[in-house]
C-alpha cells in the first residue's frame, strides 16, 4: 500500500470506529437472578422501622424515631445513614418515601470508578470495596440519584452507601429494612418478578396508582422500583433522568479510544514522512538542537 | 554548547556539579519570593491539617459538591492550559515547521511541569491517596472508567514529555552520548504524546458526560470531549503566547540575540493558529446551541453568563487574534491571549464547578484554604520552572 492509500484508510477506519458506536443498547433483558426491592408507597405509614433496622444492621446512626422529628424536613442519605424516609404533602395526603441507593441495573457509579471499588455484583447489589477505593468521588459525580456519600471529616474516609445488605443476601436472608417493614411496603425478590407484581397491582387497581413504575426505565432501569398514588415529581423523585443507562454516556468515548490509539500514531508518522519529502535528510532527526549544526560529525 | 571545556567527567564531577547547581542564584528578596514563599508555607500547613482531619476540615466540599477548586482548577483547567506542549511538538516535529524551534524547549518544559504539579495536586484531592497506585497495579482495573483512562494517560504522557525534554538535561550535564541517544527518541515520544493528549484532553470533557442531569444544559453536551479537545488547542497556543511574553521579559538576557527577531514572527504565527481554532470552536458551539434549540435557556442569569463566556471570551479574542495577525500588532495578540486564557478557565470552571448543580439553593464556593493551596501549586511550579530555566539550556541552546 502506498503512503497516501495508507493514510486514507487509517482515517476512514478511525472515523468509522467513532461513528459505529452510535447504536443504542437494545431494551436489556434482565437476568432472572438479579434481585431488587419493590416499594409500594401507598402502603407506607412512615414508621421508619426500616431506618432503625438499617442503622443497627450496618453499625450506623440508629435514629430515635419517636422524638427526633426528622419527618419535618426532607432529608438526604448521608455518611451516617444508608437510607432515610421522607414525608411529602400531596393532593392525596401525606406520602412517605424511602430513599436509598437504587442499585441501577447498569450503574453509573460502577462505570465511573477507576478501580472497580464500586462494583455491580452479579446478583444485583452495588457494593464498595475500601481496599480498592482511591477516594476520587467520581462515583458521586456520576450517580444520577446522588447516592454515594463521603466522610469528609475522616483522615481515611469511606464511601458510604446502601449495599442491599449484601452480606445478608449471601447468607440467604432478606435485606434488614425489608424484614423490618410491618406493612409489606417493601417487597424483596427477583427484579423481573417484582416488575410483574408492580404491573399487576397497577392493572388491578387502575384508580389507585399512577400508571408508572419509577425505576422500570429510569437511568436504564433500577433494582429498586416504586409504585405511587401521586405523580412521582411530587415525591421528590427526579423525572428528567432519561431512559439511557448512565454508562452509555461515556461508552462511545471509551470505544473510540483504542481506535485513536492505533490510528493517530500511524497518521502522525505518515504525516511526518510526507512533510519530510523534498527536504534534506538530516533534518528528519532534528530536535531541540536547532543551533548546534557544527557539532554533528 | 561549549563541548570542549566540559565533556562529561566521571560521576563524581557530575555530582559536584549538581550540588553546585542546587544553590540558589541571584537576590532573595524579590517581590515574587516575598509573596510566594509565605503562601507555599501556608499551603503546606493546610495540607497537613487536611491529611489529619479530612478534606472537610479545609475545603467547602460537601455531599452535594464532591469536586471543587482543587479538581476543577488544578486538574481540569491546569491540564487544558498545559496543552501548548503537545500542540507545539506536533507543529515542529510532525509538521516540521521550523520557525517554532526556538520555543519548543520552554513549552515542553511548561507542559511537563504543569502535568507534574497539577496532576500531582490530584493526590491531595483524593480521599484515599494511599491507594492511588491501585488503578495501575493489581486487579483493580476500571476499564469502563474515564478517570481510569485519564490516570494512565497522565502517567504515560509525563514519561513522553520527559523524554522529549531529556536531551536538554543531558546537554546541561554535558552527557554528550546520552543526549544523542535521547534525541533519537524524540519523534516517537512526540507522536505518543500528541496521541495521548488528544485522548486525555477530550477525556477531561468525557469526565462530565455522566453528570448530565447536574451540569447546566448550556454547558453539557454529548460533544463535551470534542469541545474540550478543540479548546485545548487554542488554550495551548494562547498559553505559549502569554508565557512567551513573560519569559521574554523576565529571562531576556538568557535569550540569544539571534532569536529576538524571530520572536515576533513566532507570535504572529501562533496568533493565526489560535484565531482559526477559536473560530472553529465558536462555530461548533453555535451549532450545538442552535441544534439543541436552547433559545429558551438564554433569558436568565445563566444564559447571560453563557453568552459572556462564548462571545466575550471566545469570539472577541478570536477576532483580536485575527486583527493582531493582520496588523502585526503584538499588543493586540497579547491581550487576546489573556482573554482566551480567561475564557478557558471560565469554561472549565463552568463545566466542573460553577454550573454544576445550578439548581441547588446553596452553592459551593472555595474556602480561602483551597485558594491558598491552589496558589501554592502554581507558585511551586513557577519556582521549579525558574530553577530549570536559569540552569539548563532551555531558552537558548547557546549560552
Ligand atoms: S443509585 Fe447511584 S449509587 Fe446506587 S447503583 Fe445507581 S448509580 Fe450507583
Ligand atoms: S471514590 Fe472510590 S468508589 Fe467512588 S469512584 Fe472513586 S475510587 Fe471508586
Amino acid at each position: 500500500m502506498d503512503r497516501r492509500g495508507f493514510l486514507k484508510s487509517t482515517l476512514i477506519a478511525s472515523t468509522a470506529a467513532l461513528a459505529g458506536s452510535e447504536a443504542q443498547a437494545d431494551e436489556t433483558q434482565i437476568p432472572e437472578e438479579m434481585v431488587g426491592v419493590l416499594v409500594d408507597t401507598t402502603r407506607c405509614i412512615g414508621c421508619r422501622a426500616c431506618e432503625v433496622a438499617c442503622g443497627e444492621q450496618n453499625g450506623l446512626l440508629v435514629p430515635d424515631v419517636l422524638n427526633d422529628g426528622a419527618l419535618e424536613s426532607h432529608r438526604d442519605t448521608s455518611d451516617k445513614q444508608f437510607m432515610v424516609v421522607n414525608k411529602y404533602e400531596t393532593d392525596k395526603g401525606n406520602v412517605f418515601v424511602k430513599k436509598q441507593c437504587m442499585h441501577c441495573y447498569q450503574a453509573g457509579c460502577a462505570a465511573a470508578c477507576p478501580t472497580e471499588a464500586m462494583h455491580k455484583n452479579s446478583q444485583g447489589p452495588v457494593t464498595w470495596d475500601g481496599d480498592k477505593c482511591i477516594g476520587c468521588r467520581y462515583c458521586m459525580i456520576s450517580c444520577p440519584f446522588d447516592i454515594p456519600k463521603f466522610e469528609y471529616g475522616e483522615w481515611n474516609p469511606k464511601i458510604v452507601k446502601c449495599t442491599l445488605c449484601f452480606d445478608r443476601l449471601e447468607a440467604g436472608k432478606k435485606p434488614a429494612c425489608v424484614e423490618a417493614c410491618p406493612t409489606d411496603t417493601l417487597m424483596f425478590g427477583s427484579m423481573v418478578k417484582n416488575l410483574e407484581v408492580a404491573r399487576h397491582r397497577i392493572y388491578s387497581h387502575p384508580d389507585k396508582y399512577v400508571h408508572q413504575i419509577y425505576g422500570e426505565h429510569e437511568a436504564g432501569g433500577t433494582a429498586y422500583i416504586y409504585l405511587s398514588a401521586v405523580p412521582f415529581d411530587q415525591l421528590g423523585f427526579r423525572t428528567d433522568l432519561g431512559r439511557t443507562p448512565y454508562p452509555e454516556y461515556t461508552r462511545e468515548f471509551l470505544y473510540a479510544v483504542p481506535a485513536v490509539l492505533f490510528s493517530v500514531p500511524a497518521f502522525l508518522l505518515g504525516l511526518n514522512a510526507l512533510t519530510g519529502n523534498g527536504k534534506s535528510d538530516n533534518e528528519g532527526d532534528r530536535d531541540f538542537d536547532y543551533s548546534d549544526d557544527g557539532e554533528e560529525q | 554548547m561549549n563541548s570542549n571545556t566540559a565533556v562529561a567527567g566521571g560521576s563524581g564531577n557530575t555530582f559536584q556539579f549538581l550540588l553546585q547547581e542546587l544553590k540558589p542564584r541571584g537576590p532573595w528578596l524579590t517581590p515574587f519570593n516575598v509573596i510566594s514563599i509565605p503562601i507555599i508555607l501556608a499551603g503546606l500547613v493546610i495540607l497537613v491539617i487536611r491529611f489529619i482531619y479530612g478534606l472537610g476540615s479545609v475545603t467547602n466540599l460537601s455531599q452535594e459538591f464532591p469536586w471543587g477548586l482543587w479538581l476543577g482548577f488544578d486538574v481540569v483547567t491546569g491540564v487544558a492550559l498545559a496543552g501548548g506542549a503537545y500542540v507545539i511538538t506536533f507543529v515542529v516535529y510532525v509538521l516540521r515547521v521550523e520557525k517554532y524551534y526556538p520555543i519548543v524547549r520552554v513549552t515542553v518544559l511548561n507542559g511537563l511541569l504543569a502535568y507534574m504539579f497539577y496532576g500531582g495536586a490530584l493526590l491531595f484531592e483524593l480521599g484515599r491517596p494511599w491507594h492511588a497506585a491501585n488503578p495501575f497495579i493489581g486487579n483493580s482495573f476500571g476499564f469502563s472508567s474515564v478517570l481510569f483512562l485519564i490516570c494512565w494517560h497522565f502517567m504515560i504522557y509525563m514519561v513522553a514529555a520527559f523524554v522529549e525534554f531529556s536531551p536538554v538535561i543531558a546537554e546541561w550535564l554535558h552527557w554528550e552520548k546520552t543526549r544523542k541517544f535521547l534525541k533519537s527518541l524524540t519523534l516517537g515520544a512526540v507522536i505518543l504524546g500528541v496521541t495521548l493528549s488528544m485522548l486525555h484532553q477530550s477525556g477531561l470533557g468525557a469526565f462530565f458526560l455522566m453528570a448530565k442531569p447536574k451540569v447546566h444544559p448550556l454547558w453539557w453536551s454529548d460533544f463535551l470531549p470534542i469541545l474540550f479537545f478543540v479548546s485545548s488547542i487554542y488554550a495551548g497556543l494562547a498559553m505559549i503566547i502569554f508565557e512567551g511574553t513573560i519569559s521574554h521579559r523576565v529571562f531576556k538576557d538568557l535569550i540569544g540575540p539571534e532569536h529576538h527577531h524571530s520572536f515576533e514572527d513566532i507570535m504572529l504565527g501562533l496568533a493565526k493558529g489560535a484565531a482559526i481554532t477559536m473560530f472553529v470552536y465558536y462555530v461548533f458551539k453555535a451549532l450545538l446551541f442552535i441544534h439543541g434549540k436552547q433559545w429558551s435557556l438564554i433569558n436568565d442569569g445563566w444564559g447571560y453568563w453563557y453568552l459572556l463566556e462564548v462571545i466575550g471570551f471566545v469570539l472577541v479574542p478570536a477576532f483580536m487574534f485575527a486583527f493582531g495577525f493582520r496588523n502585526r500588532s503584538l499588543n493586540t495578540i497579547r491581550i487576546a491571549s489573556v482573554l482566551a486564557l480567561l475564557g478557558i478557565i471560565l469554561n472549565r470552571l463552568n463545566v466542573s464547578i460553577i454550573t454544576f448543580k445550578w439548581y441547588e439553593t446553596v452553592h459551593y464556593y472555595p474556602t480561602w484554604q483551597e485558594i491558598v493551596v491552589t496558589l501554592m501549586v502554581i507558585f511551586s511550579e513557577i519556582w521549579f520552572f525558574r530553577w530549570v530555566v536559569t540552569r539548563m539550556p532551555v531558552l537558548n541552546a547557546r549560552h
